[in-house]
């Protein structure tokens, strides 16, 4: 048997069942539920990653204000970007979980809807 | 023959079996492109990482820090900070609604020939750059190196060239993920001994050693001077330096996160699930490497020296030097051959990417609108352009010579990636009313502008003393017309800006009327491509 290139499980949609899952209540929960954490998440680390510039660039002096023995405020600041990237990546994969079930809701809803027919 | 070259066989032989395992077993245009989009989180993560952490980073970065210390390990967070937009923003939207390039994703829902065309010539701009910066590295590595070896600068070049024409050839993107793998284990594994060793020598006393680093005495314009190499402001300082340090924030928060090659590893995995836990496991990976050069590339100056890294060899070879510091010839060998790998995995990453949008966007897309005339013709044109890429790219490392710091050359790359591709793709993701002419304008200036802005800043203008000569004299000989070495500030908002406006002074209710599509392809993978069956 020739092996197939890419196959698709689900009937592909037309025009009318796109717009009609997009006006659906489950698919803007997903919209909505997906936002709330997606861009406060992605709006603060900007502005925490940039700030790290600004101190740097704008504040030196403070920048340079010893912490720990010699170890000073910007150097501190440059790992914390490491910690606040990777507590970021672990709070989306554990919001994620829900993302991915209300997909495949959304989803079920929809085979449903076809094998009905 | 000497150990490093023995190391770099060894790479060479193992990478070599990998390619005739994963040719063997390269059918179609998907196995070719996107490895039958087979690759675990895990293995992409990896992958990833190998795929991005380049010259510009070991090499590149580790010497900016020994010799500008803070200022340099911004360009480590950063290179850090693009990942997080990636994960939040485009990884899993760009898995659902693509195939092979970024250009699948525009054409989705704007007329798909002029945005392809520019979508392709971003990304071997963007690919060429980067190309640049590791052809380069790979000179300066020889030169330091192999020089007793009887290999020049010129056969090591070549030779490096024709090995990432063989692995993306034959192997396509299953062999070259693999390469990248085992690159990122081998450069992770040499950065936790370096660092280790580091640490050694100061008793594993974190304070000892950043005493240590905070003096650190050197010569500046033939003048004595001790610096705490923790304190800010040994590269960007006033009147430019704090607008120059934003703007290079901007650059990695945004580039990354529109790097073609970076961005074609997310099509080799099975779904959008996979293609987050990779971003994350790329996270992990890529995270410690850097948070680990601050070790090494202060080590480098604490060890080594600024003096004696700039006089013996130059930015580019702090990290291989304080290998020889710490441990001897042999270690050396074995971290310069490391480094020649990671040069090989990412040269084979920028290759396979512009080879793949020539074939498949420009080519099949563009010129045959779609259509493949007969089977394979797509595989076949990326076979071609992969080796057209490679021999270019090849001539250009010749007639540049070992330049300037490899980390800055890749920057570039990433101005033209943050300004043009990555406005393209996100607006084009999230916003309705975005349309073919806004990401044409966009395109059209984002590259421009950010290109403009490289040729006409410090990089490339400068007056030199009489006595600069060679790399180290500026191409054009005037004062700079731009002031900043990171144009970020301004082409960023310039290709946000441009889309802006081009898509506001246009209708195509067309664009519109597919956004549901789109947006209901990308949040839930409804339609995406499948993994091939085994």
């Amino acid at each position: 048997m020739k092996k197939t290139e890419e196959g698709t499980a689900r009937q592909e949609p037309n025009r009318a069942d796109w717009d009609r899952i997009a006006a659906g209540e489950q698919f803007q929960d997903l919209l909505a539920i997906k936002k709330i954490f997606i861009v406060p998440a992605f709006v603060f680390f900007l502005v925490y990653f940039v700030g790290l510039s600004v101190l740097v660039g704008y504040a030196p002096k403070l920048a340079s204000t010893r912490v720990i023995g010699t170890i000073n405020l910007a150097y501190l600041f440059a790992l914390s970007e490491f910690v606040v990237g990777w507590v970021i990546a672990a709070l989306y994969l554990l919001a994620s979980a829900r993302f991915d079930a209300l997909t495949k809701d959304i989803l079920a809803t929809l085979d449903g809807r076809r094998g009905g027919k | 023959m000497s150990i490093s070259l023995a190391v770099f066989l060894a790479f060479v032989a193992s990478t070599l079996g990998i390619t005739y395992w994963a040719a063997k077993r390269s059918y179609g245009a998907s196995a070719y492109f996107a490895a039958g989009r087979r690759i675990t989180a895990w293995q992409n993560g990896f992958a990833v990482a190998g795929d991005f952490i380049s010259a510009a980073s070991f090499l590149g970065t580790v010497g900016l820090i020994a010799l500008q210390g803070l200022d340099g390990f911004l360009y480590s967070v950063g290179g850090f900070a693009g990942f997080v937009t990636i994960l939040l923003v485009i990884a899993e939207p760009l898995r659902n609604t693509g195939k092979y390039t970024m250009g699948d994703v525009l054409a989705y829902r704007l007329k798909a020939r002029p945005v392809r065309a520019l979508a392709a010539l971003s990304t071997l701009t963007t690919a060429t750059f980067y190309m640049i910066a590791q052809m380069v590295g790979a000179g300066a590595l020889v030169t330091l190196l192999l020089a007793d070896s009887g290999i020049s600068y010129n056969i090591a070049v070549v030779g490096v060239g024709v090995l990432m024409m063989v692995y993306v050839i034959f192997g396509g993107m299953l062999a070259t993920t693999w390469v990248q793998i085992i690159k990122a284990i081998l450069l992770t594994a040499c950065a936790v001994i370096l660092t280790v060793l580091v640490l050694r020598r100061f008793h594993f006393g974190l304070l000892e050693f950043f005493a240590a680093t905070s003096q650190v005495a050197y010569h500046h314009n033939e003048q004595r001077v001790v610096s705490d190499f923790l304190q800010p402001g040994l590269r960007y300082h006033p009147p430019h330096g704090p607008l120059d340090l934003i703007s290079l924030s901007l650059i990695f928060a945004f580039g990354t996160a529109g790097l073609p090659h970076v961005l074609v590893k997310f099509y080799t995995v099975p779904d959008a699930k996979t293609a987050r836990k990779s971003v994350v496991w790329a996270m992990i990976l890529i995270g410690s490497f850097y948070v680990m050069t601050s070790i090494l590339g202060l080590g480098a100056t604490v060890l080594v020296g600024p003096d004696y890294i700039i006089t013996h060899g130059g930015t580019n070879m702090a990290g291989p030097m304080l290998a020889r510091a710490l441990a001897g010839d042999v270690f050396f060998a074995v971290v310069s051959a490391v480094a020649f790998a990671t040069i090989l995995a990412v040269v084979a990453g920028l290759t396979i990417s512009a080879s793949t949008s020539f074939a498949h966007d420009f080519w099949t897309n563009v010129i045959h609108h779609g259509i493949e005339r007969r089977p394979g013709e797509s595989v076949l044109v990326a076979r071609l352009s992969a080796l057209a890429v490679g021999a270019v790219s090849i001539l250009i490392a010749l007639a540049l010579g070992p330049a300037s710091n490899v980390g800055i050359l890749a920057t570039f790359g990433m101005a033209v990636a943050a300004s043009a591709n990555f406005p393209v793709l996100v607006l084009s993701i999230f916003w309705r009313r975005f349309n073919t002419a806004g990401a044409v304008t966009a395109l059209t200036v984002g590259l421009l502008a950010t290109i403009g802005l490289i040729v006409a800043g410090p990089n490339f203008m400068g007056i030199d003393p009489p006595n600069a000569t060679g790399t180290a004299r500026h191409l054009i000989q005037a004062r700079p017309w731009f002031p900043f070495e990171n144009v970020g500030i301004f082409s960023v908002p310039l290709g946000f800006l441009a889309s802006l406006l081009g898509t506001l002074f246009s209708k195509e209710p067309q664009a519109e009327a597919k956004f549901n599509e789109l947006i209901v392809r990308a949040n839930t993978g409804l339609g995406a491509e499948r993994a091939t069956a085994h």
